[in-house]
């Protein structure tokens, strides 16, 4: 059996009814589908429905673009190109910028004598849970996205 | 060498190059494939300018990505799957916000030559109207039937580009499609 074929003889016809309309019909399918449409009048009402559709769709056409919008295309993809290295860079400078500050500031928090232990213990969790939160979606976003690139894609 | 496969192993010379990082060869992709991946977008969201921002972004991504660019593959199938992708997720957040198409600006046109355009002039606004009712009919179908709906009707795919080019069974193109045209057809009613 092809993969155009199928058993349950209502998507087989409607199947021969598509292939009709669009000139896409098999040798032998012509003939099947002439006596499937003689055999269910309905059948027939339903091809003459969906054959009007097909010619108001078939008289219309996407609309077409300025050809102005050509001329600029490639330099707007390259833009953002570049944008995603200047993305990277910011965020990277960031992450560096924010760990160095980061660490002088716990190094601070210990040495300092005079803050009540559970405050110390406190901002520790709230750093170490921002932390936690940041690697989590990060992973996420690296090694899920990876591994199921066209999770939203429905087939 | 035919002219197919003197433009086969141009763009496989292409993609191999974009795929070690060479902007001007991608570019060259870019040039070659605009225009088809503008209009994929145009079919399925039905906006000129998402389409436009949908499909540069697309191609984008493809660059970042190009690490899984094959050579050996046709470049516009990989590009698809990422323009279909993007349109898919802005279309389903288009309806999550349920912003409405209404002033949207008209993205079907009636084919310059077709019988009805040839017909009476003085018929230009009912046919608008038409190109309309088509367009929302259109945008309540599911992405599924919308997207073969668009390959086969506004880029005359055949049945099997259709299912190369979606990943797809040749019966699951054609089960789609009276899908897809059962459910303009109801939308359409009373002005077939």
């Amino acid at each position: 059996m092809s993969d155009r074929e199928v058993r349950d003889p209502k998507e087989r016809a409607r199947r021969l009814m598509m292939a009709g309309l669009d000139g896409e019909l098999l040798a032998g399918e012509r003939a099947e589908l002439e006596r499937l449409l003689d055999d269910h009048p309905a059948l027939r009402a339903e091809l003459e429905r969906l054959q009007r559709v097909k010619e108001v769709t078939g008289s219309m056409a996407l609309k077409r673009a300025p050809e102005e919008v050509w001329g600029d295309y490639w330099a707007s993809v390259y833009s953002r190109l570049e944008r995603g290295i200047g993305w990277i860079l910011l965020s990277l400078g960031a992450i560096v910028l924010i760990s160095y500050g980061a660490w002088h500031g716990v190094k601070q928090l210990i040495a300092d004598v005079t803050m009540p232990m559970y405050i110390k213990a406190a901002i520790l969790a709230l750093l170490v849970g921002i932390v936690v939160l940041l690697v989590s979606v990060a992973r996420e976003k690296v090694f899920v996205g990876q591994r199921q690139r066209y999770k939203d894609v429905e087939r | 060498m035919a002219l197919t496969d003197q433009s086969e192993a141009s763009e496989r010379a292409l993609v191999a190059r974009a795929r070690a990082g060479d902007r001007r060869a991608f570019g060259q992709l870019v040039t070659r494939y605009m225009r088809r991946a503008y209009y994929a977008a145009l079919g399925l969201v039905g906006s000129h300018e998402d389409a436009l921002d949908l499909s540069q972004e697309a191609f984008a991504r493809a660059f970042r990505a190009r690490a899984s660019l094959d050579p050996d593959r046709p470049f516009y199938a990989y590009l698809y799957q990422i323009v279909r992708r993007l349109c898919f997720n802005f279309v389903r957040d288009r309806r999550t916000r349920r912003v409405r198409l209404e002033e949207a600006t008209p993205w079907l046109m009636e084919q310059a030559g077709s019988r009805a355009a040839a017909s009476d002039p003085a018929r230009a606004a009912e046919r608008s109207e038409l190109a309309a009712l088509v367009e929302a009919a259109i945008d309540r179908l599911s992405d599924r039937e919308r997207e073969v709906l668009v390959l086969k009707e506004f880029e005359g795919l055949r049945y099997r580009e259709i299912a190369e080019l979606l990943g797809i069974p040749i019966g699951t193109v054609m089960s789609r499609l009276y899908t897809a045209r059962r459910n303009l057809a109801s939308g359409l009613e009373g002005k077939l």
